[in-house]
C-alpha cells in the first residue's frame, strides 16, 4: 500500500520498519515531525530530552545495550551532541544507531544554515541522503543496516525540502529485531586515552571499508543518458535536476560521506561536461577537486540558500535544457505594487505582547534567546538586542556586565524561554550566580515549546505521549543554584510587571 | 483523467486558515485517482500568522515538489494579499480563484506599509479571476472555521474529478462531529453560481 507521507513522517515509519526501540529528540524545525510521529508508534519508546546532547546519550546508551535508536534534530542540535557523536564514532554501537540532522538550506526557520555533511565528514561516519519521501524511509532503514555492519554511528541528512515535502510511499510491516547480546568490553566502550587511541585506529580502518562500500553500494546511482552534461548530485537537489533537465547524465549520491572515487572517476569520464549542484558548502566538489577532477560547482552555483529548479534553469538550462519550461508570466507583482511582508508575529493572547511592551518601554538592552520570543526583536516590540542560539541569552548578559560594570546591568536583562532554559539555560544562571553577576535573567514560562508547535516539555509535567510525569518548579530550581531574589510575575498583570522589572 | 503532463496547484493563504487540511483533502484525491503526487509544504513559523504556501503538482511521474515560477496551472488564494504575492507563479492561460477576506499584515497594522488593491491589480493582468466570499458561504453551512472547505469545493469545482470522490475522502480526513458541516461547506464552493472553463 502507498501512502502520502513527508519526509519526516516516513523516516518514523522507516524506523518502526526497521524494527527501533527508542526514539529520542529535542524539538527543533524541520525535524520536529519525526518524533511526534515515532511517538505514535507503540512498539517504540519515544522521548522529547532536555537538550540534543541528551537525546544523543539516551540514544547510544540504547544501542550499546543491543537496542536500535533514532535520534533527531535539527542542524544546529548537532553542535549541541556534538560532544557524544564524536566519541561514539569511536566506540561504535552495538545495535544501530542513526542520528538524523535536518538541515535548513534558506534558513526557512533557523539562526544559521551551517552544513552538517561536514559533521560527518569530522567525525569520520558515514552520511546519507534522501531526495524524497521514499528514500527517507529506505535510506532510515539502510542506515540501521549499515550502521551494525559496520559498527558506527550513521547521519541521515535531510533538508527543510525533503522533512517537509510530500510523496507517495510503499508501506511495508515492522520487522521485529530481538535485542542484541550485550557484553561488557571497556576497551571498546570506555573511552580512557589508553583504549581511544586502538579505537581511532579501528576508526580510519572502517572508514576504507566504507569507501570500499560505497563504489558499489545501491544508494549511489550512475544514470547516463546524453554524454554532453553530467551532473552530480543529492537530496533534493537531484529531484529539481531530473525536473530541469531531464536528458542530463546523472550520479545520484545517496552517500555523500565518504565518497565512491571509483564510480565518480568512471561517471566523469563518461561525460563532456561535468557539475556537481549541492546546496551550500562544495562538500562533494572540494574532494574531487583534491582527486583531480576537472568540475563545475561553485563557480556556477551559489553557496548560500537553496538552489532551486529556477537556478537551475538559469544557469543551465539556455545551454543544456531540452525541455524548456520557460516561465511564461514572469511579471513580478512586486514591480508595479508594494506588497506589504507578512512576518509571523506571537498569537494572539500570547503572555510574551505584554512582557515586550514593558522593556521597550523602559529601553533596556535585552540579551534574547531562540523561539518565540525573539520575534521580540522585531516590530513592534523593538525589544532585543542579541540572539545566538539556545541558551545564550544568560552568558552573554553576564559578559556584557563584565565588559561594562555593574551600572550598565542596571539596564540589562536576558530573556530565556521555558524550554530553553531546560535545554542549556541552567548552566548560564550558575556562572551568574557562581561568578557574581548581578544581571536579571527573565524566563519566559508559558509552559510548552511554543516555536516549533507547542511540545509537552519537562516544565510542564506531561511527556510525549501525554501522559503525566513530574514537573521541574523553576523558582525552587533558581533558589538551589543560588541565586537570592526569585520573584514570579503574571505576565498580563502590566503594572506589576513594569514596576518588578524597575526593581531589579 | 490521461496525463502525460505535470500539473501545478498551488494553494496560499495565512497561518490558521487551514491550508494545509485542504491541500490534504486534494493529495489524497489525486492519490486516488491513480495519479503521482508530491507536495511542498513550508511551515516553520506559520502558525504565528505568517504566509503559507502549499504546492502541489501531480502528473504519471513527478520529480521535483516545488513549482516554478510562472507554471501554476490554479491557484486558490485563501486571502487577497497572498493572492497577489504569488501572482507571478500562475500560468499565462491559469485559474486564479481568490477568497475575498482581508487579513491585515502586521507592516499594515503598525502603519508601516498599506494593503494594496489587490483584486483590481489581478484582475487587470490575468484573465481567469473568480472571487468568492468564502467565510460568508462558511458560516451559512454553520461554522466559519469551514472556509477551507468552501474553497476546497470551490477548486474541485475546477478540476475534472468525480464529485463524490471528493465527499469520500472528505469524509476518511475531518473529525465525524464535523463532517456535516464540512460536506455542507464543500457544497456551497462547489455550486457557486460562476465558474470558469474547466482546465
Amino acid at each position: 500500500m502507498k501512502k502520502l507521507l513527508t519526509g519526516n513522517e516516513a523516516i518514523a515509519r522507516g524506523a518502526w520498519e526497521a524494527g527501533v526501540k527508542v526514539c529520542t529528540a529535542y524539538p527543533g524545525t524541520p525535524s520536529t515531525e519525526i518524533t511526534e510521529n515515532a511517538a505514535s508508534y507503540s512498539e517504540m519508546y519515544a522521548e522529547w530530552s532536555p537538550n540534543e546532547k541528551v537525546a544523543l546519550e539516551v540514544g547510544l546508551g540504547a544501542a550499546i545495550i543491543g537496542g536500535r535508536a533514532l535520534v533527531a534534530m535539527k542542524h544546529v542540535g548537532v553542535n549541541v551532541a556534538a560532544d557524544p557523536l564524536f566519541t561514539l564514532a569511536y566506540t561504535g554501537i552495538n545495535a544501530g544507531l542513526v542520528l538524523v540532522s535536518a538541515d535548513d538550506p534558506g534558513m526557512h526557520s533557523s539562526q544559521n544554515e551551517q552544513d552538517n555533511r561536514n559533521f560527518g565528514k569530522a567525525a569520520k561516519i558515514p552520511v546519507l541522503e534522501p531526495s524524497d519521501s521514499q528514500e527517507a524511509k529506505e535510506f532510515t532503514k539502510i542506515a540501521f543496516e549499515l550502521s551494525e555492519a559496520f559498527d558506527t554511528p550513521v547521519m541521515l541528512r535531510t533538508t527543510t525540502r525533503v522533512a517537509h515535502s510530500q510523496s507517495l510511499v510503499e508501506l511495508e510491516p515492522r520487522q521485529e529485531i530481538p535485542l542484541k547480546n550485550y557484553e561488557k568490553n571497556i576497551q571498546k566502550y570506555v573511552m580512557m586515552p589508553g583504549f581511544a587511541r586502538p579505537r581511532h585506529v579501528a576508526v580510519e580502518a572502517r572508514l576504507e571499508k566504507l569507501m570500499e562500500y560505497a563504489e558499489t553500494c545501491s544508494l549511489n546511482r550512475m544514470e547516463l543518458r546524453q554524454r554532453q552534461l553530467g551532473i552530480i548530485a543529492s537530496g533534493a537537489v537531484y529531484q529539481y535536476v531530473r525536473e530541469v533537465l531531464p536528458n542530463a547524465s546523472t550520479l545520484k549520491l545517496g552517500m555523500t560521506y565518504p565518497l565512491p572515487r571509483k564510480l565518480i572517476e568512471e561517471f566523469a569520464g563518461q561525460v563532456e561536461n561535468l557539475y556537481v549542484i549541492e546546496e551550500l558548502d562544495p562538500f562533494i566538489e572540494d574532494q574531487l577537486k583534491a582527486w583531480g577532477i576537472k568540475v563545475h560547482g561553485k563557480d556556477t552555483f551559489p553557496l548560500v540558500g537553496e538552489i532551486l529548479p529556477e537556478i537551475i534553469q538559469e544557469k543551465l538550462g539556455s545551454t543544456y535544457g531540452q525541455n524548456k519550461n520557460e516561465p511564461e508570466n514572469t511579471e513580478s507583482s512586486d514591480n508595479f505594487l508594494h506588497i506589504p511582508v507578512r512576518p509571523p508575529v506571537m498569537c494572539p493572547g500570547c503572555p510574551h505582547r505584554g512582557l515586550f511592551y514593558i522593556l521597550n518601554k523602559l529601553k533596556l538592552t535585552v540579551t534574547g534567546d531562540i523561539g518565540c520570543y525573539t520575534l521580540g526583536a522585531q516590530a513592534p516590540h523593538h525589544a532585543m538586542d542579541t540572539t545566538i542560539c539556545m541558551g545564550a541569552s544568560i552568558g552573554a548578559a553576564i559578559g556584557m556586565e563584565k565588559a561594562r560594570g555593574k551600572e550598565f546591568a542596571r539596564k540589562l536583562v536576558a530573556v530565556i524561554g521555558d524550554s530553553t532554559f531546560i535545554h542549556s539555560g541552567i548552566t548560564g544562571l550558575i556562572d551568574a550566580v557562581y561568578n557574581k553577576a548581578t544581571t536579571t535573567v527573565i524566563i519566559l514560562d508559558n509552559r510548552t515549546t511554543a516555536m516549533t508547535g507547542h511540545q509537552n516539555n519537562p516544565l510542564n509535567g506531561r511527556t510525549i505521549k501525554g501522559e503525566a510525569t513530574k514537573e521541574v518548579n523553576l523558582p525552587l530550581l533558581a533558589k538551589a543554584v543560588g541565586v537570592d531574589r526569585v520573584v514570579e510575575v503574571d505576565p498580563f498583570n502590566l503594572t506589576e510587571l513594569e514596576t518588578i522589572i524597575k526593581q531589579e | 483523467m490521461p496525463m502525460n503532463e505535470t500539473k501545478n496547484i498551488l494553494i496560499v493563504g495565512v497561518g490558521g486558515q487551514g491550508t494545509i487540511l485542504a491541500s490534504r483533502v486534494l493529495s489524497t484525491v489525486l492519490q486516488k485517482i491513480g495519479l503521482d503526487v508530491k507536495v511542498s509544504e513550508i511551515h516553520g513559523m506559520s502558525q504565528r500568522g505568517g504566509s503559507v504556501v502549499t504546492q502541489v503538482r501531480y502528473g504519471q511521474s513527478v520529480s521535483s515538489p516545488i513549482i516554478p515560477k510562472g507554471q501554476a496551472d490554479i491557484i486558490l488564494a485563501f486571502e487577497k494579499l497572498e493572492a497577489l504575492r504569488w501572482l507571478p507563479t500562475l500560468k499565462k492561460e491559469g485559474i486564479i480563484l481568490i477568497n475575498d477576506q482581508r487579513i491585515d499584515p502586521m507592516p499594515v497594522i503598525i502603519g508601516a506599509a498599506e494593503y494594496p488593491e489587490a483584486l483590481d491589480y489581478i484582475r487587470s493582468k490575468v484573465k481567469n479571476v473568480l472571487v468568492i466570499n468564502a467565510l460568508a458561504a462558511a458560516q451559512e453551512a454553520g461554522n466559519a472555521k469551514a472556509v477551507n472547505i468552501v474553497l476546497l469545493g470551490l477548486l474541485a469545482r475546477h478540476m475534472n474529478i468525480d464529485h463524490s470522490l471528493w465527499l469520500e475522502t472528505i469524509e476518511e480526513t475531518v473529525p465525524a462531529k464535523f463532517l456535516q458541516v464540512n460536506l455542507k461547506a464543500f457544497e456551497a464552493g462547489y455550486n457557486t453560481a460562476e465558474n470558469i472553463a474547466n482546465i
